[in-house]
């Protein structure tokens, strides 16, 4: 036995391997992490383009730029795109790179299966961007790929479709892996309530994924079998119905966005205590509105259905869940808010995009919270009201809090510090942008303009201009953070940073006693001392 | 207090992205057969075949890995949690098909024979029909069929799935009792039941197409019925498969009473196909 033991004691001592087959075949977490972050970054300014597309059809009305099929291509393909290609991934890849270095584990709990689930993620989203090239055109039907009309779509159905299967199983992989490390693979002394917020939202999200991903997959392998196979799952004439699709779908979807929003919270509560020199205010209570938002994902889907024709009692029970989600949230805004409160706070770039998070994110909880009011929503379903609540949810939360990831951990990774003054000026574009972008969206949907329609009446046409100035400028400002990543993992500003970069940090979390780079392996020997500042 | 150092971190692994590679090819090959090209059973047959192939290599290599002593305590934990989890998406893909059918028969069909406030609609369009189960719908979608009763060649499964239950836990003990020749014969014993559901389930499938007029495209009855019975019956195969990769090794003299997830985890998988056929039994034959 020992002389097996002194045998992989040596694996230690590998580096990686040489060239570029070191990234095809790693089962290193910190490749893997950078892969799965790298791949992120690159569809998130796919997806982005999609959109600028969109911005620049509805800049003003009438037909200008793309036929209203490709038009329609583009918001499916934008949001497919961003969900499964840009926020999802970053975020695993976030997992990836900090939960081991968090808990103090010396990897990820199934390595090979993460290099795995990396690549199946890569074929998925290759399957789902042929379908741009492929007679018909690619899925129009919108993300949500509602039956009858996604069965219309052309050659690119079963391609949509598998890339559906092969995102869920990657997703599914992803998640089994990030439970078994966080259950199994913690330092001596690291308690689950010793562990940051980032590493408990990941582990609920991780719950959410395996529960919801297999809904997925059995939703699209139905509509599969609908068009090819001849069954009736979602057709009244053979005794199915096209509702039965949206329940699932929205079994899977509500679950969904909270897939993507749970890390956001995690992120958000492990950079607001740095900054603002305290722990985390209310560590445990944190844990459970995690955990309680979690449970309530899914018991609310149906909100996104008001408008189908459910029965009375249906409207009235999905709308009281719906409303009760906002407690658990309240209860997270609220503790950031007291978080920040008499500390004595620093805004670097990270701390910027967390504060804007704060508050924009509110405002999303707010119209989401309107939207709940079951009679109200026959006014916004469908509007440009939705497009301005879930994108308040998910672009200055989610991608504001990645990029404040990136601006937190960027100095960890690569050993370089970023150039403050284009950070801030990223950070300064990015949110009033962003705000030009969505707000005047809410004006748009209450006056009654739908969504996903390339054309509209003329009295909605000074707000779109708006909003599509907005989104052109918020688009370029990316740019910025394209060029700060590269910059910084070239050299940076040629500061030395140290093992804890931010003052300390090292009191929060343990990747802060690693040093800037951390070594290929790290925590080959359990740290023993447990950080408890950010509890 | 461990050092990590005992937990087993793999360098450079091939078979993932190989495997990847076949799953792709496979995918895509499938697509396009689907949409009538002829390629496409080419490349889903290439595609099979690389991704049997990573299967049996990675399972080589792990199986080589954990006989070797490479494996801690710890990285059987994780292995076990891997499984669990992994069982549990499986059960979550069930649930969406019984999901479908509990709807169908409890909402949506009663919809559409008028219940509730659907009734004004039922009379404009189809008022002559009759929300019974099974149905093929208004537009009685596949023509005539009859259902599949419950207590012939189901039931005979039943109790075939349920003895398999009892001999692979009979192989467990012989494991456990370090008595290779039960470990054996339990599992020869439980692949042979698991193959007999499959054979009689392929004989039930032939008779309701041949004889009931029973298709996949026999409206929600039908699709209902041959989804989760046949999704069932393929992970039945699966099962069957892994059982009998954990006999060969249980013949080369492979695993311990102290070191078996392979066993374990093949065993675990099926009484969880185990479960589900009572489930499918009791709501999709029974009631
Ligand atoms: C306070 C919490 C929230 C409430 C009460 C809420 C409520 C709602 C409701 C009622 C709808 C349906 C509107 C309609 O179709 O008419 C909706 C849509 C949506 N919400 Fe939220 N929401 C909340 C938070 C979030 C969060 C955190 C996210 C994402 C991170 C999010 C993402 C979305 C998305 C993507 C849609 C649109 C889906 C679609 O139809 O394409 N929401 N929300
Ligand atoms: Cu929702």
């Amino acid at each position: 036995m020992s002389a097996v033991v002194a045998e992989h004691d040596d694996h230690h001592d590998h580096g990686p391997a040489k060239g570029l087959l070191r990234w095809v075949i790693t089962t290193n977490h910190k490749d893997i992490g950078t892969l799965y972050l790298l791949f992120a970054l690159a569809m998130f300014f796919v997806g982005g383009a999609m959109a600028m597309v969109i911005r620049a059809e509805l800049f003003e009305p009438g037909m200008q730029f793309v036929n209203p099929q490709f038009f329609n291509s583009m918001t499916t393909m934008h949001a497919l795109v961003m969900v499964f290609g840009a926020v999802m991934p970053a975020f695993v890849g976030l997992a990836n790179w900090m939960i081991p270095m968090m808990i103090g584990a010396p990897d990820m709990a199934l390595p090979r299966m993460n290099n795995m689930s990396f690549w199946l993620l890569v074929a998925g989203v290759l399957l789902l961007a042929s379908t741009l090239f492929m007679e018909g055109g690619a899925p129009a039907s919108g993300w949500t790929l509602y039956p009858p009309l996604v069965l219309q779509t052309g050659k690119a159905l079963p391609f949509a479709i598998f890339s559906v299967h092969l995102l869920g199983i990657s997703s599914i992989m992803g998640a089994i892996n990030i439970i078994a490390t966080i259950f199994n693979m913690r330092a001596p002394g690291m308690t689950l309530m010793k562990m940051p917020m980032f590493v408990w939202t990941w582990l609920i999200t991780a719950f959410l994924l395996i529960a919801i991903m297999p809904v997925f997959a059995g939703a699209v392998t139905m509509l599969l079998t609908d068009k090819f196979f001849a069954t009736s799952f979602f057709d009244a004439a053979g005794g199915g119905d096209p509702v039965l699709y949206q329940h699932i779908f929205w079994f899977f979807g509500h679950p969904e966005v909270y897939v993507m929003i749970l890390p956001t919270f995690g992120v958000a509560s492990t950079i607001i205590p740095v900054f603002a020199r305290k722990p985390l205010f209310g560590y445990s209570s944190m844990v459970h509105a995690t955990a309680a938002i979690a449970f309530l994902s899914f018991i609310v889907w149906a909100h996104h259905m008001f408008t189908v024709g459910m029965p009375i009692a249906g409207e009235l029970y999905f709308m009281y869940a719906t409303m009760l989600i906002a407690i658990p949230t309240g209860v997270k805004v609220f503790n950031w808010t007291a978080t920040m409160w008499k500390g004595s706070m620093t805004f670097e770039t990270p701390m910027l995009f967390s504060i804007a998070f704060v508050v924009l994110f509110t405002m999303g909880g707010f119209t989401g919270l309107m939207m709940s009011v079951a009679p109200a929503d026959f006014q916004y379903h469908d509007t440009y009201f939705i497009v301005a609540h879930f994108h308040y949810t998910l672009v200055p939360a989610s991608i504001f809090i990645l990029m404040a990831a990136g601006y937190f951990w960027l100095p960890k990774w690569t050993g370089h510090m970023y150039d403050e003054r284009i950070g801030k000026l990223h950070f300064w574009l990015s949110v009033i942008s962003v705000n030009v972008l969505f707000f005047p969206q809410h004006f748009l949907g209450l006056a009654g303009m739908p969504r996903r329609i390339p054309d509209y009446a003329v009295q909605f046409a000074d707000w779109n201009m708006i909003s599509s100035i907005g989104g052109f400028i918020f688009g370029a400002s990316q740019l910025l953070f394209l060029y700060i990543v590269i910059h910084t993992i070239k050299g940076g500003t040629g500061e030395k940073v140290t093992s804890e970069v931010w003052e300390d940090a090292a009191k929060h979390s343990l990747e802060w006693t690693l040093p800037s780079p951390p070594p290929y392996h790290t925590f080959t020997t359990p740290p023993t001392v447990i950080p408890t500042e950010h509890i | 207090m461990s050092t990590n150092n005992d937990y087993y971190i793999p360098h450079k692994a091939t078979w993932p992205v190989i495997g990847t590679g076949g799953l792709l090819m496979m995918l895509a090959g499938f697509a396009n057969y689907l949409n009538g090209s002829s390629a496409g059973t080419a490349w889903m047959g290439l595609g099979l075949a690389v991704f049997i192939i990573m299967l049996a290599g990675w399972f080589t290599l792990q199986a080589g890995e954990s006989e070797s002593g490479m494996y801690s305590t710890q990285v059987g934990i994780s292995y076990r949690m891997g499984m669990m989890w992994f069982i549990f998406s499986e059960i979550m893909f069930f649930a969406v098909f019984f999901g479908a059918l509990w709807y169908t028969r409890n909402l949506s069909v009663p919809w559409l024979g008028g219940e509730g406030t659907k009734a004004a609609t039922k009379e404009l369009l189809w008022p002559a029909f009759e929300a019974v189960w099974p149905t093929n719908g208004p537009g009685k979608v596949g023509g005539n069929f009859e259902s599949m009763g419950a207590w012939g060649l189901p039931f005979l499964n039943t109790l075939i799935l349920l003895t398999s239950g009892v001999s692979c836990t009979w192989a467990h003990h012989g494991l456990l009792a370090k008595n290779r020749d039960q470990l054996i014969k339990g599992l020869a014993v439980t692949v042979g039941l698991g193959l007999l559901f499959v054979a009689f389930q392929a004989s039930e499938y032939h008779e309701a197409y041949t004889e009931m007029g029973l298709t996949l495209g026999s409206g929600i009855y039908g699709s209902t019925f041959f989804m989760l019975t046949g999704f069932h019956g393929f992970h039945v195969c699966v099962g069957a498969i892994i059982l009998s990769v954990v006999l060969f090794r249980s013949w080369k003299g492979h695993f311990q009473p102290e070191n078996h997830f392979a066993f374990e985890a093949a065993a675990w998988y099926w009484h969880f196909v185990d479960v589900v056929w009572l489930g499918l039994f009791i709501f999709v034959y029974v009631i």
